[in-house]
């Protein structure tokens, strides 16, 4: 009962991470393999701001929000404009750069030893500080990111994003400032991903640099594929279904040494054999209906 | 002064194994018009493969390791080519970009199985270094820079003077053209991936035998090799080079004024602020960096 309950905490999380992916890649087009970064980033962020500065929880978790938005303005202000291909490599770095700055940062991050401690969310005086409170909590918040991006997805604007997926020429033939709606599209699921990471420190109460790899990004990659490119909902299904797959792969008694690249290497032929047959995803985006 | 020259010199060595990498990346995007996200992976594999003939297991001497790797690791390339990239070269570029991360992924996850996570090292027989004045180099070093002037000139010459280096130019120049003229596109895309894996497993194996081996090497490498391709210009051969040693340079000089930890965000640094100043690079085309205009 009590893995259920974290298994299901960390469903929420990664689904958000799902949700953000889902605006930047499946919705714009935007290759954005620094999404670890990002989470990373709200993560320490809240968590040092709580930990070491005192700052409220609540606040922190906004700082988290803030700063992962604009590191993701910053690096998207030079490679939005370019071909995909510049924003995949610039964001990658992003992930090595900031694993380096967990790792390397002593003073402030505590290096590899991690952060412990960092105190649990509190709502109007009232402590979450057991898994059951933190799942309701986390709940309300993939369903506000969820209603959010879907609110995007339909709007005009969402329209524009997928145009510019689509054929970004067009797009601009039509007038449209393609650059920021790249931009904002970014930015937004910047800020996403550095809620996961928010939450994420104060549930767990400890994190380390190990957390936050370039094999997360790959695994919620291969969620929002799974699920539909631009596909909300199935993104976030198919976040929990790999994620009880991969509780599955870990009860099934390999050492812990040969389990994880294993898992690494059927998801990437999983992810190949995607790719090539059902590069929508397996249940493709849905036409929204404009009445 | 003296440990300026030392650090150059370190530079250079280390500039010449980013060259060599970064020409398979530069090569397959002149093609393609496409990043080859696994080419790092590649190269980590290729390290491996020397280190599993020369030292693990079959104790072939060091030069036949190295060019048995280049050989297989060439075939690896053109085998990723076929079965991952090749279904996909008219499909959207998310597409393609997707399956190398996979790639990539696979690779890593294959050799982690293969021959565990931990560091490797040659640790070839410790040799007296030679005094070149006030810089200090060693046996090693004199191969690693050797090999890697060696195998570009070996390129130079394979572009410019023979039959399928102009097939290869003329394809990344005009592909249908090139078509029309009775070259078969998909022969030229499958030697540039063994071209450049081969040379991607040069560089590999060199930059293990410079430093260490590890499965995560791949993601390092390119890193490093596409600031080169960016900084040299996206699609130009000898831009990449330059690129190369220009990184590799920096770097080790870098060394001086900040923590050894940073050093890897060297080349990351010099990535970004070429995207923002010049993002052609030095050598190349506004429309071969793909620049939309705005």
């Amino acid at each position: 009962m009590e893995i259920a309950v974290h298994l299901l905490v960390l469903i929420t999380i990664y689904g958000i991470l799902a949700i953000s992916l889902n605006l930047m890649v499946g919705m714009a087009g935007l290759f954005n393999l620094g999404l670890a970064a990002f989470y990373g980033i709200g993560a320490y962020t809240s968590a040092i701001l709580s930990r070491n500065f005192g700052v409220p929880v609540g606040l922190s978790l906004l700082a988290g929000v803030a700063l992962s938005a604009l590191i993701g303005f910053i690096i998207g202000l030079p490679t939005v404009k370019l071909v995909g291909d510049y924003l995949a490599v610039v964001t990658m770095g992003l992930g090595e750069i900031t694993r380096a700055v967990f790792k390397n940062w002593v003073p402030v991050t505590r290096g590899p030893m991690g952060l412990p401690g960092i105190p649990h969310m509190s709502l109007f005086g009232f402590k979450l500080d057991t898994a059951p409170l933190f799942l309701a909590f986390s709940f309300v918040m993939i369903a506000i990111s969820f209603i959010f991006v879907e609110r995007i997805r339909l709007s005009p604007f969402g329209r524009v994003l997928r145009g510019v997926r689509e054929d970004e020429m067009g797009a601009q033939a039509l007038g449209k400032n393609t650059y920021w709606y790249k931009m904002i599209a970014l930015v937004v699921g910047s800020g996403l991903a550095g809620l996961a990471g928010g939450l994420f420190a104060h549930y767990m109460s400890f994190i380390d640099p190990s957390s936050f790899v370039m094999w997360l990004t790959f695994f919620i990659f291969l969620a929002i594929m799974m699920g539909g490119l631009g596909n909300n909902l199935g993104a976030v299904v198919a976040t929990g279904v790999l994620m009880v797959l991969r509780e599955g792969l870990r009860f099934a008694g390999l050492p812990p040494a040969v389990a994880a690249p294993l898992q690494q290497l059927i998801f990437g032929i999983l992810l190949i054999i995607m790719t090539i047959f059902a590069p929508r995803g397996l249940i493709p985006e849905q036409k929204p209906r404009y009445d | 002064m003296d440990i300026f020259a030392q650090l150059l010199v370190n530079g250079l060595i280390a500039g010449g194994t980013y060259a060599l990498a970064a020409v398979g990346y530069s090569m397959v995007y002149s093609i393609l018009k496409f990043i080859n996200f696994a080419h790092g992976s590649i190269a980590m594999v290729g390290a491996y493969i020397t280190f599993f003939l020369a030292i693990q297991s079959l104790h072939l001497p060091l030069p036949a390791a190295f060019f048995l790797s280049m050989l297989l690791t060439a075939l690896l390339g053109i085998s990723v080519e076929r079965i991952a990239y090749r279904p996909l070269r008219r499909a959207p570029k998310l597409s393609t970009l997707t399956t190398a991360i996979a790639v990539s992924f696979v690779l890593d996850a294959a050799v982690m199985i293969l021959m565990g996570a931990d560091i490797k090292t040659f640790s070839l027989p410790v040799m007296q270094g030679y005094s070149i004045g006030p810089v200090l180099i060693t046996p090693v070093q004199i191969i690693i820079i050797g090999a890697s002037f060696f195998f570009m000139l070996l390129l130079y010459i394979l572009l410019t003077r023979t039959k399928l280096g102009k097939a290869i130019r003329a394809v990344a120049d005009d592909p249908s053209l090139a078509e029309a003229s009775g070259i078969n596109a998909n022969v030229i895309i499958a030697a540039v991936f063994g071209i450049g894996s081969a040379l991607a497993a040069a560089a590999g194996s060199l930059i293990g035998l410079d430093t260490n081996l590890q499965p995560t090497m791949g993601f390092l490498i390119t890193i490093k090799a596409f600031a080169a391709v960016v900084l040299g210009g996206l699609g130009s051969v000898y831009g990449a080079i330059v690129g190369g040693f220009i990184i590799g340079i920096v770097e080790n000089l870098g060394v001086w004024v900040i923590p050894p930890v940073w050093k890897d965000t060297i080349a990351y640094g010099i990535l970004i602020l070429v995207l923002f100043v010049r993002p052609a690079g030095l050598f190349g085309s506004v429309e071969q960096a793909g620049v939309l205009q705005q």
